[in-house]
């Protein structure tokens, strides 16, 4: 028998690994979808019982030596605070966007192929489970490719609804493969210099060097992963591969990548900036604070902007996506308590309002055929728990007291008075009022347009859309009102990763 | 100018890796791109090769010598960038595997795997939303 308890980081991982490849033989119907179901709803519950056992043993971390081989020569899976929470969010939306998938998928996708959708979809998560979990460098590229590529199959299904999903998947299989190789010549660096793929390794020898500031080899590394990181979550202007990937992939896919690929992005950068490089390397010595504060501000300027010019409902939140990476970046890369605390509790909040928000859109697409925003005209008043649930997250969106989204900026706003940066703190309410406008495109066409055509025929959602749809936006607005484990979480994980070691 | 030339694996990676990012970049052929991509790769693997070597240093074989101990033939050279690289083969292979495999799909939808036919498609079938 196998000593859950004592295996528990290695089992996050491996359940859904070889369950994501037993999926293929589920066979047709509604089997695939039940298998996939179980095996993402185990892995959530093995995520609520790794951060339980966190909290319990109040040690800073747990740390997993897979196969017993030393951390400094095997590969060293390791849960503290931070990651143990991006796990919950990522299992948690992953459980709840498979549950909806039902109804949506098996709309969208031809029955011959459901199980190796579901395949490859439990991979997905696999891979963004372990790029979270591990502590190895060279792990982490594995399991980022891992990701990828399943991700890149899975948008490219949308290709039975549209067939601009191919090369929407192609575009971001391009600049995701070169993203990821630069993110493989930094790691190869640092190894050049450490000797070391383990995290805390390569931090202890890196602050050992006493010209790590002028050393060429850990310059030339910072500057490869500081370009590959971006790519991979996507910040401004390294967004281009986002929108259509979002907007053509199958509604449930899009769900899950708002909720997760790019937040998993911001995941590996804390790892890296602050847990190899070190906060005094990578926002003090180098400049890259400026680089990446000013690239945030332009994404959440620019492709707010962007959203508004949208006439497809899911190219807006896809726009809107790529602003909120700003906010996020834009946090942590303020380097103090609050900011980075804000960043953290901002993948949560946007995490689940997005996700919610995607979901709503997969059930208008499921009612009504398209999510051009004609098509929602008028929709208010045939769906009004899917609208009302958009309308809900599109507030959490503009960051609207009581919606998780003010949780964040007020967080984001006080880092930013922290550290000076009061030019930071206009931007962001800039922002909010650029957001105020895309997602009042959505709620004037819901609710006070005319249904016509498709629109006027169309039914309330199923409940099996409905439900996962209210959990997410629920959440969304649960963590508005008492953002207690959030913020305290987003609290002290950031003092973590601010007090140095990875 | 002999550490130029000393390290002239370094250049030849630095060199294929160009290549193919250029190929990336430029070429509007989506076959082409693919193999671009590949070699973009393909120069990462000898960058990590290349980093491997010690002087002097042959293959890592410990063996029994005369008076029972096992001991290493001689210097060698660091086998962890080769394992990591097959690691990263296998990943490459695979990349390039869907790659094409999506470029059949496309070859099927469009007809084309001229990128500029495709995006003139994609503009005539009024995807309004710009870039």
């Amino acid at each position: 028998m196998i000593d859950i308890q004592a295996n528990l980081p290695a089992l996050i991982v491996v359940i859904p690994l070889l369950g994501g490849v037993m999926a293929t033989f589920t066979g047709r119907g509604v089997l695939p979808w039940a298998w996939a179901s179980l095996v993402t709803g185990a892995t959530f519950a093995l995520t609520l019982r790794m951060m339980a056992t966190l909290l319990q043993s109040g040690a800073p971390y747990i740390s997993y030596e897979l196969g017993n081989w030393p951390r400094w020569w095997g590969i060293e899976y390791r849960v503290d605070l931070l990651n143990a929470f991006i796990l919950l969010v990522v299992a948690g939306v992953g459980f709840i966007t498979t549950l909806y998938a039902r109804e949506s998928v098996g709309d969208e996708i031809p029955k011959d192929r459901h199980n190796v959708f579901y395949a490859v979809w439990i991979l997905a998560i696999t891979g963004l489970l372990g790029i979270t979990i591990t502590g190895d460098a060279f792990n982490v590229y594995v399991l980022l490719e891992i990701s990828s590529l399943t991700v890149y199959a899975l948008i490219a299904m949308g290709k039975d609804r549209d067939r601009r999903a191919l090369t929407a998947s192609l575009r971001y299989l391009i600049l995701g493969s070169v993203g990821a190789s630069f993110i493989l010549l930094g790691i190869g660096y640092l190894m050049m210099v450490t000797g070391t793929l383990n995290m805390e390794d390569m931090h202890n020898q890196l602050m050992r060097l006493a010209n790590l500031d002028t050393n060429r080899t850990v310059l030339v590394a910072f500057a490869f992963l500081l370009v590959g990181l971006s790519l991979k979550m996507a910040l401004y202007p390294l967004h281009m591969w986002l929108p259509k990937a979002y907007t053509y992939a199958p509604s449930a896919v899009s769900a899950l990548l708002a909720a997760t690929a790019t937040k998993v992005g911001v995941y590996m950068a804390f790892r890296f900036l602050f847990g190899i490089f070190g906060v005094g390397f990578s926002f003090y010595a180098m400049p890259s604070h400026l680089i990446l504060l000013a690239m945030a501000s332009l994404g959440i300027v620019f492709s707010s902007l962007a959203a508004i010019r949208q006439h497809n409902a899911k190219t807006l939140l896809a726009y809107s996506s790529v602003g909120q990476i700003g906010y996020i970046v834009a946090g942590f890369s303020l380097a103090n308590p609050d900011g980075v605390a804000g960043s953290i509790v901002h993948i949560f909040n946007h995490a689940v309002t997005k996700g919610g928000m995607f979901l709503a859109l997969g059930a208008i697409a499921y009612r009504v055929g398209g999510t051009e925003i004609a098509d929602l005209r008028g929709l208010a008043r045939r769906m009004p728990l899917t609208c009302g649930a958009l309308a809900l997250g599109g507030l959490g969106l503009i960051g609207f007291p009581l919606t998780a989204g003010f949780v964040s900026k007020w967080y984001l706003v006080k880092g930013a008075f922290g550290a000076d940066m009061w030019g930071l703190a206009v931007v962001v309410l800039f922002g909010s009022l650029l957001a105020l406008v895309y997602v009042w495109k959505l709620i004037e066409a819901m609710f006070f347009g005319e249904p016509t055509g498709r629109t006027a025929e169309a039914k309330e959602a199923p409940l099996s859309m409905l439900i996962p749809i209210w959990i997410l936006v629920g959440l969304s607005i649960y963590f508005g009102v008492d953002a207690t484990f959030t913020g305290e979480t987003a609290t002290r994980a950031a003092a973590g990763l601010l007090g140095g070691a990875p | 100018m002999s550490e130029l030339l000393g390290i002239y694996n370094y250049w030849i990676y630095v060199v294929l890796m160009m290549i193919g990012f250029y190929g990336v970049i430029a070429k509007k052929n989506l076959i082409k791109q693919a193999i671009a991509l590949g070699l973009f790769q393909t120069g990462i693997f000898l960058f990590y090769i290349s980093m491997a070597v010690v002087d002097g240093g042959t293959a890592p074989i410990w063996t029994t010598i005369g008076d029972g101990s096992i001991k290493a033939l001689g210097p060698y050279d660091n086998p962890l960038p080769h394992v990591l690289i097959l690691t990263a083969i296998v990943v490459s292979v695979s990349v390039l595997a869907v790659a094409l495999a999506i470029i059949i799909n496309i070859k099927w939808k469009y007809g084309t795997i001229e990128y500029d036919e495709i995006a003139a498609m994609d503009r005539a079938s009024g995807g309004g939303d710009d870039d």
